[in-house]
């Protein structure tokens, strides 16, 4: 059955249409559970996975990273602080899923509110890497890259905030596609940085990332974040052709402290699109030095407000207590972990009066220039050419201690999301070690189809996504 | 050394919308609890707000009115604390960027510090700012034995808080500021504005300072005030309790504190140490945007005719008295009822007697509104011409009014009913007045005598001769006519 559990989206859409889901879903339901004790991509499975195989998807399966809400089922956030929680609403990529003839088959493992590289603060256990099981598979959506590269699933949906989707689908050698900021609705995701979160699609080519971003995409009246921009099918996009097509090497992208094997695979690449016809040009981004030191002020600050509402009022955890009071700090220090009380004290003390200017709107300040670093950019570049993550796969534990080098897991995927532009991971490599590298393009705001046609290119003309992990 | 007092006022307000701020549930009063919500204003993870732009009209619509700057772009904040009320731990608000900057409000009030305008006296109180944010829910405590309850209907209803300058010098001034801001409200059409009902809150801020001295005292917030006698109550309580402070050389501490309605006193909720924090910062789920001079122009047109306006209008247009014009008006279905009974035909005067002290004390009395009285102005406008033509005297016409309002017939069908027709024919009284002095020597010679008291007397045996119909005017005149003819 590991067969059915190989395929694509889109080779998965065509069998269902034509012979049925179901045995897409026994396929799938046997694998991913046997799998998942080993690798605890999965919080939960749908109780419900009776398939919707009317729909354009045939009723395929796709699995939701556990921040997205689904009415009636729990969504926790990896946190004991929502543990029970059953939201009463579907987020609205939820409906647009259900619309489109979507199985939502399980719920994905992650970073405690998607605070994390690593998928290590989840409460309920790390999710590993399928290439490895000793090492993260990055995070936050760590448990949707997971599921997909050991063919648990065929698609999922994870969030971005500052890399969480582009990070893992690198350290697992899958697709990760950071939409535009206001491309896709945020309504129902459980929001971390609401100026920066966007979800979007995880998967095993960029095809199916298209597929999924033609039903994801688009204007919602629930969310006044969402653009009105119109949405072309993606999948025109891909016609293999770059010839033309100007591609920027940021210089500070390859910097000291970069993993050499991977600066060498990216490098590859771009010689990889010079051959393809492509332009490739060095280019600056001279703010790029202060992106995560002013990411971990905005969205912090953000953030902290955003799980103020984890207070156990309404739901999810209520710690027993005398008073108001002590019913507050009680909850909030049983139900956050360490990360999460990290965050919402950093940014507390950075929304508070005397320190505001200093930190909250200095950092806003250098947003704008980061985002006009990038304006000038694509004057001259249609897509800009990095690495994602500046390491491969770290082990489990290795960096938990140290939240500075953490954080700087992020440093090539932050500058996209302070701009808001469109950020993707595409496998490009391994290294010596067989531990997967992944290359990000990012493009101007809107312009998600030059992108995805950038990849696309790559991805056929070095089919590096076919290599998949070996698994027991 | 004498001191003077410094008075600003936050007003809350509820906007009359259909639906909340940022959500579409209802915002109609007195439901079950915790029945007109949704994730949004019950703050679900995940839940995103959406501006109502009808309560955003109405914003711009009090701006208007109160001559307040309507911003160019608009923007929301995030003000962050924790309450059970508050389920986001965040309310939604505007910090430095408010929808209505810097205004003000003409107010008559007897200072004698304002400036004479139409025969009003006129005290400009300048308006600081006008915002939008969302209300937040109800904790309920009463019989229940362990904890509390929250109910979040109100929760997320577009409030407007209307902040005024310092610029109040008495209690009484903070009273007419609020009778006249209400009463803009109300011709607006914007807000119920139901102290008790909630859709009307008021704080004041309070300070008091030597005489002539430039720099204000220290201010204190004074809370839970439930009515406009209250804030003035308050108000009053404040300032001698912090003239009398500082008169002892103590100093007054910047806090926040509570009207006890009961004992008539204030006392102290939390002092500035012990002040929140609010954290605020610009919310990110709603993005800026420029608000257009077109839609602002809109709004403007559709502004109705203002209490003080109408106050002036009444003074030159019926020549009614100025300070009861400037009453008049302040009830808007009050003022287009005497309107409209001017219309009818009533003189003017008789009509704003009648309408402010009769017709009131009738709906007082009967605990109704004046769309309940059974009285129209057209009714009204009848029994006053019954009285200017003399046909009744006044308190025979209070009585028909009764009736009217009881019976909903008009004045001429009780007056013919009854035979109530005011008897003003002299030779008729003349000879009521002759029978009275022959029947009454003792009251004769006292009136004689320089007692004007006894008088009464006559005039009563008069108008029982004559069944109470006699026009009391005339009976007067030959009354006095005869005493005098007779005693020269």
């Amino acid at each position: 059955m590991t067969g059915l559990c190989s395929l694509t989206f889109k080779e998965a859409i065509g069998i269902a249409k034509k012979d049925g889901v179901q045995p897409i879903l026994d396929a799938f339901q046997k694998r991913a559970q046997a799998l998942n004790p080993k690798i605890n991509a999965f919080l939960r499975f749908s109780k419900t996975a009776s398939a919707h195989a009317a729909g354009a998807l045939g009723g395929v399966p796709i699995s939701i990273k556990d921040n997205i809400c689904i009415d009636g089922a729990e969504v926790t956030c990896a946190s004991k602080i929502l543990a029970k929680h059953v939201p009463p609403y579907d987020a609205t990529v939820i409906t647009k899923l259900k619309n489109a003839g979507a199985t939502l088959f399980g719920q994905c493992n992650m970073d405690e509110f998607a605070f994390g590289s690593s998928c290590e603060t989840s409460a309920f256990g790390p999710c590993r890497n399928p290439w490895d099981l000793e090492r993260v598979p990055g995070g936050s959506s760590g448990g949707s890259a997971a599921s997909v590269a050991a063919d648990m699933t065929l698609a999922a949906l994870g969030s971005d905030t500052g890399g969480s989707i582009r990070q893992p689908a690198a350290l697992c050698s899958v697709v990760g596609v950071k939409p535009t900021y206001g491309r896709v609705s945020r309504y129902g995701l459980i929001a971390f940085g609401s100026s920066f979160d966007q979800i979007g699609p995880l998967t095993k080519t960029v095809e199916d990332a298209a597929i999924l971003m033609n039903i994801l995409c688009g204007h919602d009246p629930k969310d006044s974040t969402s653009s009105p921009e119109k949405v072309p099918d993606f999948t025109q996009a891909l016609t293999r052709n770059v010839k033309g097509l100007k591609i920027g090497l940021p210089k500070e992208y390859f910097i000291e402290g970069i993993d050499p094997e991977i600066e060498k695979s990216v490098r590859q690449a771009a010689e990889v699109y010079q051959k393809l016809g492509a332009e490739i040009k060095t280019i600056s981004l001279p703010h790029t030095e202060y992106s995560v030191a002013v990411y971990y002020v905005v969205a912090v600050a953000e953030a902290s407000s955003n799980l103020g509402r984890f207070d156990g009022v309404e739901y999810g955890l209520r710690a027993p207590a005398k008073d108001l009071r002590e019913m507050y700090f009680e909850t909030r220090d049983r139900g956050f972990g360490h990360e999460a009380k990290r965050r919402v004290l950093l940014g507390t003390f950075v929304l508070s009066a005397g320190y505001y200017e200093a930190y909250y709107l200095k950092g806003q300040k250098v947003r704008t220039l980061i985002r006009q670093d990038f304006e000038k950019a694509f004057k001259e570049v249609d897509v800009i050419l990095s690495p994602t993550s500046p390491t491969a796969a770290f082990k489990i534990g290795e960096k938990a201690a140290d939240p500075i080098a953490m954080y700087l897991s992020d440093i090539f995927t932050i500058p996209a999301n302070l701009a808001g532009i469109p950020a993707m991971s595409v496998p490009c490599g391994f290294t010596s070690g067989g531990l997967p590298i992944g290359m990000q393009l990012m493009a101007r705001p809107f312009d998600e189809s030059t992108m995805l046609r950038a990849a696309h290119a790559f991805e056929q003309e070095t089919g590096v996504y076919k290599k998949k992990p070996t698994l027991n | 050394m004498n001191y003077e007092p410094v008075i600003g006022l936050e007003v809350h307000v509820q906007l009359k919308t259909k639906s909340k701020l940022f959500c579409s549930c209802s915002t109609e009063f007195g439901a079950e609890g915790n029945q007109h919500t949704c994730p949004v204003c019950l703050g679900w993870p995940g839940s995103l707000p959406v501006l109502n732009e009808a309560a955003l009209k109405l914003a711009i619509r009090v701006g208007l009115a109160l001559n307040c700057k309507v911003a160019e772009r608009l923007k929301f904040d995030r003000k962050n604390y924790f309450y059970p009320d508050l389920p986001k731990a965040y309310q939604i608000s505007q910090y430095d960027m408010p929808v209505n900057g810097r205004g003000w409000l003409d107010i008559e009030t007897r200072t004698g510090l304002g400036t004479r305008d139409s025969g009003l006296e006129i005290r400009r109180i300048g308006i600081t700012r006008a915002h939008l944010e969302e209300d937040a829910g109800k904790l309920l405590h009463e019989g229940i034995a362990d904890g509390s309850l929250v109910d979040y209907n109100r929760g997320g209803i577009p409030l407007l808080e209307i902040v005024s300058e310092p610029d109040l010098g008495s209690p009484q001034e903070a009273y007419d500021y609020l009778t006249a801001l209400k009463a803009i409200l109300q011709y607006l059409e914007v807000s119920d504005c139901d102290m008790e009902k909630g859709s009307l809150r008021c704080d004041a801020n309070v300070s008091v300072r030597p005489v002539s001295q430039e720099k204000f005292g220290t201010k204190v917030e004074i809370k839970n005030l439930n009515s406009f006698k209250m804030v003035q109550k308050a108000i009053q309580y404040e300032i001698e309790r912090q003239t009398e402070a500082l008169v002892n050389g103590e100093t007054i501490v910047q806090e926040t504190r509570l009207w006890n309605d009961a004992k008539g006193t204030t006392f102290s909720m939390r002092s500035k140490e012990e002040a929140h924090d609010y954290r605020y910062f610009p919310e990110p789920d709603l993005v800026p945007f420029t608000l257009s001079r077109e839609t602002v122009e809109e709004v403007r047109k559709t502004l109705p005719e203002l209490p003080l306006e109408r106050a002036k209008r009444f003074i030159k247009e019926f020549g009614i008295p100025e300070y009861d014009a400037y009453v008049l008006v302040q009830e808007k279905k009050l003022a287009n009822y005497f309107e409209s009974c001017v219309r009818e035909g009533a003189n003017a005067k008789l009509a704003s007697n009648w309408v402010q002290n009769e017709l009131l004390a009738l709906l007082n009395a009967k605990n109704i509104t004046i769309e309940h009285c059974a009285v129209s102005p057209h009714a009204l406008a009848g029994l006053i011409r019954l009285v200017e033509k003399g046909t009744l005297s006044g308190k025979t016409a209070k009585d028909v009014l009764q009736e009217m309002a009881a019976t909903g017939k008009t004045a001429e069908a009780i007056v013919k009913e009854k035979g109530l027709t005011q008897v003003s024919d002299t030779g008729l009284i003349e000879k009521a007045v002759e029978k009275a002095i022959a029947a009454n020597p003792a009251a004769v010679a006292e009136f004689k005598a320089g007692k004007q008291k006894a008088l009464g007397a006559l005039v009563g045996a008069v108008m029982k001769e004559t069944g109470g119909k006699a026009n009391p005017k005339l009976v007067n005149e030959i009354l006095i006519n005869k005493l005098g003819t007779r005693s020269s």
